[in-house]
């Protein structure tokens, strides 16, 4: 069953791959036809996988019965020995049901959302292509079978982004993407190569068992001796931060909504952003030995959240708010982790999962309505038009705002508790930029409601006649994932992060004694409990204020910040700065190098200067033999002039 | 079974089989056709033979397997002996697989003296075997001497409009470092008193004079890799070659550098290897950067993969030089997937120069549209080399790595960030081959892989898959063969040790 629930994506990718290169002949009932072949074999794999994951979760997590099945060697050198393996414990089984039921989801929302694409068997494939790489990702019991799906996934997102392949700013997000995570994933192959040269392996169960002992080791590396689990953490924390677009290595994602809906939400919001968090809570065995690196997580985690809010409260682009909130609720996730508070990170990474895909979706619902216009200031009064679209959005905006008793509320509260009981310096620092971010994401989730659904409309009359409710193939995932955003953190709680907790997750994650967030977090004052639905609340009431009641604010708003309104609205210009010292020096070098380098150098000095030297010695050697008996007389004599000399001088 | 001379007869079949072109006579075009026939079946035939080696090679043992020997020339002790072990058996059988696949990708795409065209190839075939066997040093040279023929001519007649600058240059450049090999071996000859290859590898010669031979075979070696700064013959090679000459160029001809380093440069002076490692290292990390950096700027995508290629190449002469098994056996591992690889990338580049004659990026764009099953091809091959896990590039720079950051971290954070940099020059040139609209006129009717065509990658693409998903079927073939050598090296070290100390 496992292997089924990993490998049937993987099949029904391979099938709809065939399918898109079926030839219809420009007949449109064939090309119907393929279509619904590639839809049907896709979302029946990805729901057969997903009801799979769902017994796999009961049977593994609440039975406590984990499990590893080894499949076959992968690769083995010397001591290093790789096996394709699907290793199954709690947090796995968790991982499991988010990306089989978004994804299943997704599929089916497809159907409805592609319907007039071309390429619909094409579209399919990447999805459960994607869906493949992520099982294999959450289910690997080595680092580097995670790698596997790591980059895998980075494939997947690479050819989803990049899906238009006629859009020249498709193509660009698609690399931009792919890059990106290069960058990223450079850090986690140092840092499996690390951790390799600690334990002398890379798989989970023996250097988990193995981390205590190690727990002072040092290694030297880059010329310096550093305690050893820092730099392992730390060059692994990298590659999370590449693909969960974590401050620094965030620029990408926002790009990544040039990709059709379906995949922000799927890929950019519910599933591969978030394997970062997923990393490191597998790792925590070994984050919990390093101070240092879990210092670095919070901080960096901190940071995205605050950072990622301030300018998605300035950005008109519906799936681009909805990007900077991703980016923004990953930094939550991340601080969770960094004040060892895995299990509230991986809650909140579930409860995002399903309430962040139903905001995409919906988003996306709004833009198939509204003839694919993504810009919220031509929106506006619809929601009489699509209620149904529009009572979805207020679900998926009051779980991220984090009110009760909606998901996010539980997982949010937990997350910022946490932080607080950490009673730490970087612990506070993380609390405070959450309880602001909190604040904000309350101010964009209700500028974004009310800009798309409320006030007079701004669209042209010719879109707005068109405006219609989404069928029922779109709106049925958005109800199932609604659901989710209701009531998965009411049912969730006391498993992930309450009183059945240690059952619940079997020692899938470790947590030093001395880590004593969690146990903080229940016992925090009442100001702490409170404050961040109070500031969610202020923060949809200024969203009242501002575009409902007062619409001539914003604006006046923006006059008075000025220059501080610009920096973040140019999202504090992070793409203008790597542009500069990155992008323009690399081509810049690669021209240089090649024209100067290899040209003027090596080939004029080396090959073609020795052919021209040669030829011009040739040449003067040829007027030497000038013909003229006195000539040589002359050269003759001269040579006899010499070797008279240097026989006198040497032997004399 | 065990007298019958599989080396000998993989060796000169090809040769068998120049023979009979040559004596094709008649009209041009029934000799063309005969021409290639008997190619192909000459190269398959070569190719089943060489199962043989797959299924019967003994991967327990280090020694030395279908071994021939016969003596040749009694009077200075030089003998025809030949044998494979688990460093040289894949290489040869990458020849035998890429020789075939050559012939068909040049079915169409030749159309002039195709018969000379055939012999060509089939010698260059059977003396490439030949290297990849040969146990007595001036057998060796003998074929990786003669090699330059075949491919100085495939450059030369068949190439393209500078193919006479190309041809000298590669020749020129290859010639030159061989010349010091040349006095390297009489040297190793009048100390050791034997050229049979097992025999030097035992005879340990004396440290100082193992700098000088060190450096000799270096100057030859480097050259073949190309290591970076000798590899600027390689582009203008690549470029003016017919594709199939790339394809073996890349294929085969660029592993004569590792492979030397391995058969030769490590088990003969392993304390010169251990002295210069560090040279090694340095020249690698330039070579992966630097010319990454060139292939960024390319506008021609032959130049583009040829760039490529001395980058690939610059993880090879890494991971032979660290001395870890890691290290060793992913250079082995880089490549032979580096030969499928870049093989078929410049028979992807060679689909499409057949039908429009231009290399340069800026003629194309929007492929997919007309050619899908290309697009396909290409991005599987594109991710291979970008060292995509899953694919036969992952495991031998992943491998390479692994020893690199064991012996010396430095080095495999310089080396990793030319991971990083590869995937920028492929996808952008794939972007702006196969990705975008479809504007440009004289695209518009283009067609997509014939049948041949998928022929020819179907072999590739399966090894490619194949390699990344269960490299065990070709590790298996080395641990034992690469440990040996390891430790020899290893056992020249320690002995060396309390001299050096005593010093």
């Amino acid at each position: 069953m496992i292997v089924l629930a990993v490998f049937l994506p993987l099949l029904a990718a391979i099938i709809a791959g065939a399918y898109a290169f079926a030839d219809d002949g420009g007949d449109k009932a064939k090309k119907a036809r393929i279509d619904k072949t590639a839809q049907w074999v896709t979302c029946g794999g990805l729901l057969l996988s997903a009801v799979f994951s769902v017994f796999i979760f009961f049977d593994v997590a609440i039975g406590g019965n984990a499990q590893t099945v080894e499949l076959f060697t992968w690769i083995d050198s010397g001591t290093l020995e790789i096996s394709w393996a699907l290793r199954i414990d709690s947090l796995t089984a968790v991982m499991m049901i988010v990306v089989t039921v978004v994804s299943a989801m997704v599929h089916v929302y497809s159907i409805g959302y592609m319907h007039h694409d071309p390429d619909v068997p094409r579209f399919m494939s990447y999805l459960s292509l994607f869906t493949f790489f992520m099982l294999m990702l959450v289910t690997a019991d080595n680092l580097v079978q995670m790698f596997f799906g790591w980059e895998g996934v980075g494939l997947a997102s690479y050819l989803l982004i990049g899906f238009w392949y006629n859009k020249p700013t498709a193509n660009a997000a698609a690399i931009k993407a792919f890059v990106v995570n290069r960058v990223g994933d450079f850090g986690f192959a140092l840092g499996i190569f690390t951790v390799f040269v600690m334990f002398d392996s890379i798989s989970f169960d023996t250097i988990f068992a193995a981390a205590a002992g190690k727990a002072d080791d040092t290694i030297t590396v880059f010329g310096g001796e550093f305690h050893a689990m820092t730099v392992a953490c730390l060059l692994l924390f990298v590659g999370a931060m590449g693909k969960s677009a974590q401050l620094g290595l965030h620029t990408w994602l926002p790009d990544a909504m040039e990709g059709p809906t379906p995949v922000s939400a799927l890929i950019h919001a519910a599933t591969m952003v978030t394997a970062g968090v997923f990393m490191v809570a597998r790792l925590s065995p070994l984050f919990e030995y390093s101070e240092t690196a879990l210092m670095v997580v919070t901080i960096v985690g901190g940071s995205t959240a605050i950072f990622a809010a301030t300018v998605g409260c300035t950005q008109f682009d519906i799936k681009r708010v909805i990007a900077y909130s991703t980016c923004s609720q990953l930094g939550y996730m991340f601080f969770a982790c960094g004040v060892s508070a895995y299990s509230a990170g991986i809650f909140h990474l579930m409860t995002h999962g399903f309430f962040k895909a139903l905001l995409f979706l919906g988003a996306g619902s709004v833009i198939h309505a509204m003839s694919d216009e993504q810009d919220m200031r031509k929106m506006g009064g619809i929601w009489k038009m699509i209620p149904v679209t529009y009572v979805l959005m207020w679900v998926g905006s009051l779980a991220l705002a984090g009110v009760w008793p909606f998901a996010g509320f539980y997982s949010k509260d937990i997350i910022l508790e946490a932080a607080w009981g950490a009673h730490s310096g970087v612990g506070n620092f993380a609390f405070w930029m959450g309880i602001i971010a909190a604040f904000l994401t309350a101010f964009y989730s209700w500028r974004l409601l009310i800009m798309t659904f409320h006030g007079a409309s701004r669209a042209d009359e010719k879109v707005l006649a068109h405006v219609h409710e989404s069928p029922k193939v779109m709106l049925v995932p958005l109800m199932v994932l609604a659901t989710g955003a209701f009531f998965a953190g009411l049912v969730a709680y006391e498993l992930f992060v309450g009183h059945d907790m240690d059952q619940f997750w079997n020692g899938a994650i470790v947590i030093l004694d001395h880590h004593k967030a969690l146990e903080n977090a229940h016992h925090a004052p009442f100001w702490v409990k409170y404050l961040p639905l109070a500031v969610g609340g202020a923060g949809i009431l200024l969203a009242y204020v501002f575009y409902m009641w007062a619409p001539w604010l914003p604006g006046a708003v923006v006059n008075i910040l000025g220059p501080v309104h610009r920096f973040v609205f140019n999202k504090w210009y992070f793409d203008e700065l790597y542009d500069k010292i990155f992008v323009k020096p690399t081509f810049y070098m690669g021209r240089n190098l090649w024209k100067t380098g290899d040209g003027s150098l090596i080939d004029g000095i080396g090959p073609d200067g020795l052919a021209a030297a040669t030829l011009s010695i040739a040449k003067k050697a040829a007027r030497l033999q000038s013909g003229y008996l006195y000539h040589y007389a002359f050269a003759m004599l001269t040579g006899v002039v010499v070797l008279i000399f240097m026989y006198l001088l040497v032997g004399g | 079974m065990s007298n019958f001379p599989i080396l000998t007869l993989l060796t000169f079949l090809p040769f068998v089989g120049a023979l009979f072109i040559l004596t094709i006579r008649g009209d041009e075009a029934i000799v063309s056709r005969n021409a290639r026939w008997v190619a192909l079946w000459t190269s398959t035939a070569v190719f089943l033979l060489s199962l043989i080696l797959w299924f019967g090679f003994d991967s327990s043992t280090a020694a030395f397997q279908f071994e021939e020997k016969h003596a040749w020339m009694p009077a200075f002790n030089i003998s025809y002996h030949l044998g494979v072990d688990g460093i040289s058996v894949l290489f040869v059988l990458l020849t035998t697989l890429l020789t075939p696949v050559c012939v068909i990708a040049s079915w169409e795409a030749i159309t002039e003296r195709v018969k000379e065209y055939m012999i060509a190839f089939l010698i260059l075939e059977g003396m490439m075997i030949g290297m990849f066997v040969a146990l007595d040093i001036v057998v060796f040279y003998i074929f990786f001497e003669a090699v330059l023929i075949p491919m100085f001519l495939i450059i030369g007649v068949w190439g393209g409009p500078r193919r006479v600058y190309a041809a000298f240059k590669f020749f020129l450049y290859t010639l030159l470092g061989s010349v010091l090999m040349l006095l390297a071996i009489l040297a190793m000859y009048f100390d050791a008193g034997t050229t049979d290859i097992p025999a030097l590898m035992a005879h340990g010669f004396p440290a100082s004079m193992q700098t000088w031979l060190w450096l000799a075979f270096f100057a030859s070696f480097a050259v073949k890799v190309p290591m970076w700064p000798v590899h600027t013959w390689l582009p203008d090679a690549h470029v003016e070659a017919p594709t199939a000459g790339s394809v073996i160029l890349a294929g085969v001809l660029l592993k004569f550098g590792g492979y030397g380093f391995l058969r030769f440069s490590l088990p003969m002076f392993p304390l010169a290897t251990i002295d210069f490692t560090p040279l090694i290292f340095a020249l690698s990390i330039i070579a992966v950067i630097y010319t990454s950096l060139v292939a960024l700027a390319q506008t021609d995508m032959k130049k583009l993969i040829a760039y490529s290629s001395v980058a690939h190449m610059g993880f090879v002469t890494i991971g032979t030089f660290t001395l870890t098994v890691q290290g060793v056996e992913g250079a082995i591992y880089q490549m032979l997937s580096h030969g499928v690889v870049s093989a078929a990338l410049f028979l992807v580049v060679g689909v499409i120069y057949d039908r429009l004659h231009s290399r340069e990026i800026e003629t194309y764009g929007g492929l997919v549209h007309r050619m899908p099953a290309y697009a396909l091809i290409f991005m599987l091959f594109m991710l291979a080399s970008v060292g995509l896990p899953g694919t036969g590039g992952f495991v031998g720079e992943f491998l390479v790595l692994v020893g690199a950051f064991k012996a010396n971290t430095w080095v495999a954070a310089f080396a990793a960030t030319g991971v990083i940099l590869g995937a920028v020059y492929m996808l952008y040139l794939y972007r702006r081959v196969v990705f975008g609209q479809l504007t440009k006129e004289h695209l518009k009717s283009v067609k997509d892989l014939s049948r041949r065509e998928m022929l020819v990658f179907a072999p590739l693409v399966v090894l490619v898959l194949w390699m990344g998903i269960y490299p065990p079927a070709f590790l298996d073939f080395m641990h034992v063969s690469v440990n040996h050598l390891l430790e020899q090296v290893e056992t020249a070290r320690a002995a060396a040790g309390p001299m050096l100390a005593g010093n």
